[in-house]
């Protein structure tokens, strides 16, 4: 595997060798206390077109911990705030000698180009594609949903998960339920038609225009972000009416089964789609999120670019 | 020897019987039998098949404003070698083909090119901005002699507009050639809306925003009783959509280029904004009925929707990617090649809707006439057994945009004549 574009590349032996990889790479790095030196020498670029501290922080942070020498072009105050094409940049960052670009771009398939197009011969791993995919999110979260529901375990069967919220617009919950369907879970995707893409009722998922039907089914529920400039009437008609259909507050997670845990992909409108007693409570593992998302992304940059170093 | 006279032996008009055909002075003068060579020069053509030069309803020339894309002299030369004898230029130049002005140039210089004729066609509405009619009397009556008129690249929206344009035209028998697509249901569309475009996060383009406006158009050319012309259909829903108007009566003519034909919206998955056309590509059945419409002729015409784009334009993000592919020099092999398996086809129907359909939809008189005597020379020789690989750099267009690289598309147009003139040898543009 030379790049990292889309979870649906990945064959269930791929995503099991990622999140194994990160159990591991977190064991020998004390919980990620430790330096490993696996990519010494290494460099990864990470090229962010759109504004994204967490996850532009999430893989400096993995890079750094595998020692790879890490630079950070972002859109803002660079040549590419000037109007220079993806193309040329791609020809600066190969000149300088990257051996993996981490890209997260507006466009769905920029990641795609880079590592096709013919620019340039670095692994490539997306990092969010406008609406397409962003896979390093789902493998960190089928990370948690595994620690949490099947420790250890080679797939997610017997498993109900429900997405809720924006698919329309969210990569996240594209490259989880393909992702999670692809491990064997059943994946329920929740969410008013306006918010659902034409199709869905296709992928390998089922589909609810009601939450509260749904909730005592699922032994996790991953709450999107909904964006503002969604709640103008267009898509829905107002965040109180989305709120109260849609959103988890302290009812509606008292229906979920005991175990069931509460995912989110940050960051969260408190008060919207999630409240913030649920945010905060035992059963959310958002915080988890975070920090298995840096293993998964640590695995991946290893396993992409590491070659054939073993781990220890 | 006399200079343009010729005796074409042995080809086969229409794909049936073999025929000789004698070219005089730009005209068809004979056709038989073992004709007599005189001192004509001989083009020995046995085994190919000889049919009226094509006429396209719908080209970019980007002349004037975009040269670096294409001029109207290398859209007259891919126009000739993929077998065409006339084309009609689209309005959505810089500056706008608006004016008595702008199309007078463009039909001049096609004039002085000269190895295909050039019809401007006019822009509906000032600057192809929906607003005000563009002066549509000022063209027609101009040397250009304008009969199609589009806002093709934007959609007439305005339904009093739309109304207003179909009737104005009437008073020279013109037809308003519109661009079916809904503003309001396309704002961002990327790829046609279905199960890959959610898949692949791209923002769809719905085929009801070209039905819901062929609909309308329909019942606003039904109500003021004028002439419409649909561009490049691209749905089951359109093609079901004229056919009613059709049996209903109304003025109404459709067109759909070669790629909506062949291809189809999984080739997006790839990225390569090569696919990136509008309207976009469609599914598996909505290329079936359109094959079906335009065998039973509820699609009158082929048209290619001839796109030239520089390379900057297509090499780069999908997003970001300008809509649009080459059409011209491939155009009969993926007509052929789309439409081998469809009942009823064969090279008459072909030969109908690749040149007297829209010759006649154009007003193109001297255009898309049939092989008989007295007509004028205009003359393709197609081999139906050579086949063609597509090499991007090869063709006559100064972009190079074509979807089909490194396709090998059966037939070969081998030799083309112009107003009797010999000019395409051997699939080569003399000179």
């Amino acid at each position: 595997m030379k790049h990292l574009i889309s979870v649906q590349d990945l064959s269930r032996t791929d995503t099991l060798q990622i999140l194994d990889t990160a159990l591991e790479l977190d064991r020998v790095t004390d919980g990620g206390t430790k330096l490993l030196p696996t990519l010494r020498g290494r460099t990864v670029v990470n090229l962010f077109y759109e504004d994204s501290t967490r996850t532009r922080l999430s893989f400096e942070r993995a890079a750094k911990r595998l020692s790879a020498d890490v630079v950070t072009f972002s859109a803002k105050g660079s040549s590419v705030s000037k109007g220079e094409s993806l193309k040329d940049t791609a020809l600066t960052l190969k000149a300088m000698g990257a051996d993996m670009i981490v890209v997260r771009h507006s466009s769905p398939g920029a990641a795609h180009r880079l590592a096709h197009a013919g620019w340039l011969e670095s692994s490539v791993l997306n990092a969010g594609d406008g609406k397409h995919e962003h896979p390093t999110q789902a493998l960190g979260d089928a990370f948690t949903i595994r620690a949490r529901l099947r420790p250890e375990a080679s797939d997610f069967n017997g498993l109900t998960i429900g997405i809720v919220g924006d698919v329309l617009h969210s990569r996240v919950a594209r490259s989880n339920i393909f992702l999670l369907a692809s491990l064997g879970a059943k994946v329920v995707v929740i969410g008013p038609p306006t918010l659902l893409p034409v199709g869905v009722e296709n992928w390998p998922c089922e589909v609810s225009y009601s939450l509260d039907a749904r909730l005592p089914q699922l032994d996790a529920i991953m709450m999107l972000r909904v964006q503002q400039e969604r709640m103008n009437g267009t898509f829905f008609p107002s965040e109180l009416e989305y709120s109260r259909a849609f959103g988890l507050n302290r009812a509606r997670a008292a229906v979920l089964p005991e175990h069931a845990i509460v995912m989110h992909p940050g960051p969260m409108n408190r008060g919207v789609e999630i409240s913030a007693e649920v945010a905060d409570s035992a059963r959310s593992v958002i915080t988890e999120q975070v920090a298995n998302g840096l293993k998964v992304r640590m695995a991946s940059m290893y396993l992409l670019i590491g070659g054939d170093v073993s781990v220890t | 020897m006399s200079l343009n006279s010729y005796l074409i032996v042995g080809s086969r008009p229409y794909g049936e019987e073999v025929q000789d055909l004698r070219i005089v002075d730009g005209r068809i003068t004979e056709i038989g039998v073992e004709l007599d060579p005189e001192n004509l020069q001989v083009i020995e053509a046995h085994g190919r098949i000889c049919l009226p030069s094509f006429v396209d309803l719908h080209t970019h020339l980007r002349e004037p404003g975009r040269e670096d894309a294409e001029t109207i002299a290398s859209g007259s030369r891919a126009a000739t070698l993929g077998g065409f004898s006339a084309v009609f230029a689209m309005a959505n130049t810089t500056p706008v083909a608006d004016t008595a002005g702008v199309v007078e140039q463009v039909w001049r210089i096609g004039r002085e090119t000269g190895l295909v004729d050039v019809f401007p066609i006019g822009a509906v509405s000032v600057g192809l901005q929906g607003e005000a009619l563009a002066e549509l009397g000022a063209m027609a009556a101009s040397s250009a002699g304008v009969t199609v008129f589009s806002d093709d690249g934007h959609c007439v929206s305005d339904p009093l507009l739309m109304r207003r344009a179909l009737e104005y035209v009437k008073t020279f028998d013109g037809v308003i050639a519109q661009h079916a697509q809904d503003p309001r249901l396309t704002q961002g569309a990327q790829m046609n809306e279905g199960e890959l475009s959610g898949v692949l996060g791209l923002t769809g383009w719905p085929a009801v925003a070209e039905e819901s406006i062929i609909a309308r158009d329909v019942l606003l050319a039904s109500h003021v009783d004028s002439r419409l012309h649909v561009c490049h259909v691209s749905t089951a829903g359109s093609v079901a959509i004229v056919r009613w108007a059709k049996e209903m009566g109304v003025r109404v003519t459709a067109e759909v280029t070669p790629h909506h034909l062949l291809l189809t919206e999984d080739l997006v998955s790839s990225f390569d904004p090569v696919y990136k056309v509008n309207p976009p590509l469609r599914s598996r059945a909505d290329t079936l009925a359109l094959r079906e419409g335009l065998a039973d002729g509820t699609i009158d015409a082929v048209a290619t929707d001839h796109a030239p784009h520089p390379h900057e334009a297509k090499d780069c993000e999908w997003d970001s990617a300008a809509f649009g592919m080459l059409g011209l020099e491939t155009a009969l092999g993926v007509v052929v090649a789309a439409m081998a398996e469809t009942p009823n086809w064969n090279w008459r129907t072909l030969s109908d809707r690749m040149s007297s359909a829209p010759a006649k939809i154009g007003r193109a008189r001297n255009h898309g006439r049939p092989l008989a005597i007295g007509e004028p020379a205009h003359l393709v020789l197609i081999d139906p057994k050579q086949t063609r690989e597509v090499v991007a750099e090869a063709l006559a267009s100064l972009s190079g945009n074509t979807p089909y690289a490194g396709m090998t598309l059966p037939v070969c147009v081998t030799d083309v004549f112009f107003n009797g003139v010999h000019q395409v040898r051997g699939g080569e543009l003399n000179g």
